[in-house]
């Protein structure tokens, strides 16, 4: 029942883009906590390698999103995708962006294990990290209420990130030893408290495609 | 609150056996731009001439129902046609200029409702080419023929033909189909205008133009209003799914 098939055609490639945009992200925050508790160089530099491919992937999901805009004119439930689309990849490609941003200062701290230093920052990767993941998830099975419940989840990663906030500042109070290494495990925590944010706007866009609405305010 | 302007009740059209309109319950709201949409042969058209009375010229058409103008039903016996129609305009989706100037063709309903003083005929002459955005396009030739102007230009002078007798409603079935792009977004501008001093209907088969320029919505199938609601609203949330598959382009 359907007279546009380039156009379901292109809206599936954009669906296809965006999985894979999804898996590519979710990837690379594994890898971030697994490079974090092993203070694993190469695996680190594998995961800022990998942030240019979640650039390059997000240009070509705008560049679809603009010219399905441009040809297809959708409206209704089309417009809130392709819209939807070209809002949620810029929560992705930051998520890709802290990532690498932690893999960096990994690389910078490897040879003093700073992960002792504060012991809820792994916890805070944790929950980050299956926030992301199942945000991922309702937004490709377009699972509002699954969105909903993660949500949720931020404060969480919150508690987390004032709880090293705390650890760090008493760290910083007892010795000066390792002030350095304060500051990135500080920096390190406020990328998996950013990440958390991501995903919840991951799951608020995940609201308005099926909506129309964040948060309970129209927006379209 | 916006005032109705026309109310139709359980209005039935039948051409012989075909049911054309079925139980149409709509309200079209004052000084508003009213779209109608939807696929050939859906009743929109028909639905748009019931306003003022056009089907009535068809032969074998029965009309049930009532369509209420400002409190009062049109089908009532008693009603003038010929007032009825001063009182509710219409433009056709072909510019249809009389063989005449463009003068002539302004000041033709005027003179037909009896203005006889020159002065009073140049003025609303004037002043309904201004009202359709033409006047400063013709003014250097207002005794010329009206079929040199291009076909933009011939149909905003019958939107001056229209305005000349000061309707309060307008009916533009399709007026831009057959026009070029520039041309129907001067229309479009025009209408936009129009909507501060007249009640206006729109059929169109032009979706995106029904998004930009009117207020509200109706989306017909087979004779029944499937959907009727604020234009922002059919065009982003549709209720019915019909309405969806038909926005977007997914009816069959």
């Amino acid at each position: 029942m359907t007279a546009r098939l380039s156009f379901e055609y292109e809206l599936n490639v954009l669906k296809e883009n965006l999985k894979e945009m999804g898996q590519l992200i979710e990837a690379a925050i594994e890898k971030t906590l697994k490079a974090f508790e092993t203070q694993d160089e190469v695996l680190s530099k594998d995961i800022i390698q990998g942030d240019r491919t979640i650039n390059d992937i997000e240009k070509t999901i705008e560049s679809r999103c603009l010219s399905l805009i441009l040809k297809q004119q959708p409206v209704a439930r089309d417009l809130r995708i392709v819209t939807t689309a070209l809002k949620v990849v810029t929560d992705m490609e930051r998520i890709g962006d802290h990532a690498a941003d932690i893999a960096e200062l990994i690389i910078r701290e490897k040879r003093q294990p700073i992960y002792n230093l504060a012991k809820h920052i792994p916890e805070m990767g944790r929950v980050a990290k299956e926030m992301v993941h199942d945000a991922v998830q309702a937004f490709t099975s377009l699972n509002m209420e699954d969105a909903k419940e993660i949500i949720k989840r931020d404060d969480v990663v919150d508690d987390l990130f004032d709880k090293v906030k705390e650890e760090v500042a008493s760290l910083l109070r007892s010795s000066s030893e390792h002030v350095d290494q304060c500051v990135d495990i500080l920096m390190i925590a406020k990328y998996f408290e950013r990440i958390g944010d991501h995903a919840v706007n991951i799951c608020e866009w995940t609201e308005f495609r099926e909506t129309g609405s964040v948060n309970n305010i129209r927006i379209l | 609150m916006i005032k109705d302007k026309i109310i139709t009740k359980g209005l039935n059209l039948h051409y012989g056996t075909n049911h054309a309109l079925k139980d149409v319950d709509m309200s079209i709201k004052e000084k508003a731009i009213t779209a109608f949409i939807g696929p050939s042969g859906c009743g929109k058209s028909t639905f748009l001439k019931t306003l003022n009375r056009m089907n009535d010229l068809v032969p074998g058409v029965v009309i049930e129902g009532s369509v209420i103008l400002d409190g009062e039903n049109i089908y009532d016996p008693r009603v003038d046609t010929t007032l009825l129609r001063k009182k509710i305009g219409m433009v056709f989706q072909q510019p249809n200029p009389f063989p005449m100037s463009i003068y002539d063709n302004v000041a033709y309903g005027p003179r037909i409702h009896g203005i006889k003083s020159k002065a009073k005929l140049d003025e609303i002459v004037e002043q309904s080419l201004i009202g359709a955005a033409l006047f400063d396009e013709v003014k250097d030739r207002l005794k010329k023929s009206a079929l040199g102007l291009s076909g933009g230009q011939q149909q905003r002078l019958c939107i001056a033909r229209a305005l000349a007798v000061e309707p309060e409603v307008l009916l533009m079935d399709e007026p831009t189909s057959a026009l070029d792009p520039i041309s129907t977004l001067k229309i479009e501008d025009l209408m936009s205008e129009l909507k501060d001093k007249y009640t206006v209907a729109i059929v169109t088969h032009n979706m995106q133009q029904a998004a930009r320029i009117s207020d509200y919505t109706a989306f017909f199938l087979v004779g029944e209003v499937v959907e009727f609601a604020a234009t922002d609203t059919l065009f982003t949330r549709p209720v019915d799914k019909r309405t969806e598959d038909y926005i977007t382009g997914r009816f069959g």
